[in-house]
């Protein structure tokens, strides 16, 4: 057996162990570590996948890069959306925080008689 | 740029004499560029398959009750059977890029044969799966009048999970048609020993393609089958 053969087949092993962590992993409620704990073993999945059987390991720096980049450019669509999307039951700041901004954000009290305006 | 001297002792894999098109300066910059060609289509695929993703984090967060009882609606162990055989079939395709590196022409024939038998197997699972959400009483299909038979929480938006299922496992296997398609191509060619005699490009090419695929998959399984099993 080749070195490259035996690269090979060790990685497609820890592939399958993986497999069956990130499966043993869901029958156990550990909130929302969940999530984060099958996506980091479905990224280290993915990493050996292009590292070792798709050969970035040993390629140009070029190949290094475009690969890299399409990680960069997808976190910006994920990341940017979810600075959306993940804030917005957020409260509005509570009163207070920022006192000097108080007295603008009383309302004036309607007087009897006038009109708003003139 | 290369003189003749140059180049035969600057290709590590000794293809001076490999025939290459006529736009390109020598076999070694023909190679580069198709390989750096490729990863470009792939980034291409990675924001295809990554707006899909979006939508599914997006509604995920929202509508999480929903998400957690559809996801328990799917069949398991067909999913990780098939995690299984498209592991296996990218662990076929990385031996056939090799015996393509080393010229075995039996080798990469029978592993190209292998890789295809996986593929097959891995839809024929998946359409076993998709006839279940077919079955009358449990049928799951979200769009065009078929009957939506979930009696979990916030039914309307299980709805957009199994149209989010059924979309985005769609267009992962109608990938894996197109990488059949691709592969029944190169065992006709590898079968004539178009790739064996140095010419290894094509198989690679392919490989990454196989490979995407597969990672796919990879992010598909515990995104939509394992969301919470406990």
């Amino acid at each position: 057996m080749s070195a490259q053969v035996r690269t090979y087949t060790i990685i497609f092993a820890i592939l399958l162990a993986l497999m069956g962590a990130t499966i043993f992993a869901s029958f156990h409620h550990i909130g929302r570590f969940n999530l984060a704990l099958t996506m980091l073993i479905a990224t280290i999945k993915a990493v050996l996948v292009v590292l070792f059987f798709m050969h970035v390991w040993d390629s140009p720096r070029l190949t290094w890069l475009t690969a890299g980049g399409s990680v960069v450019w997808l976190l910006i669509l994920l990341g940017l959306t979810f600075t959306d999307y993940g804030t917005r039951d957020w409260k509005p700041n509570p009163l207070g925080t920022h006192p000097v901004l108080l007295p603008e954000l009383e309302s004036p009290t309607p007087q009897p008689g006038k009109e708003a305006g003139h | 740029m290369h003189t003749p001297e140059a180049l035969s002792t600057d290709d590590p894999h000794g293809h001076t004499g490999l025939e290459f098109a006529h736009h390109f300066d020598d076999w070694q910059q023909e190679y580069q560029s198709k390989s750096l060609g490729m990863w470009l289509f792939l980034v291409t695929e990675v924001m295809f398959f990554g707006g899909m993703f979006l939508v599914y984090m997006v509604y995920r967060y929202q509508f999480t009750p929903a998400f957690d009882a559809s996801s328990r609606l799917l069949n398991l162990w067909a999913g990780a059977i098939n995690t299984v055989v498209l592991l296996a079939s990218s662990f076929t395709v990385a031996l056939a890029v090799h015996a393509a590196h080393l010229g075995n022409r039996k080798m990469l024939v029978r592993l190209l044969a292998a890789t295809l038998l996986l593929g097959v197997v891995f839809l024929g699972i998946k359409a076993y799966e998709y006839s279940e959400k077919f079955q009358p009483g449990h049928q799951l299909v979200p769009v065009a009048g078929w009957a939506f038979d979930y009696h979990g929480p916030e039914p309307q938006q299980a709805k957009l999970f199994f149209g989010l299922y059924f979309a985005m496992t769609g267009v992962h296997a109608l990938h894996m048609i197109i990488g059949i398609g691709i592969f029944v191509y190169l065992l006709w060619f590898a079968r004539q020993g178009r790739y064996t005699g140095g010419n290894f490009v094509s198989v690679e090419l392919a490989g990454l393609y196989w490979h995407f695929v597969d990672i796919i998959w990879i992010f598909l399984f515990p995104l939509l089958y394992l969301v919470d099993r406990s």
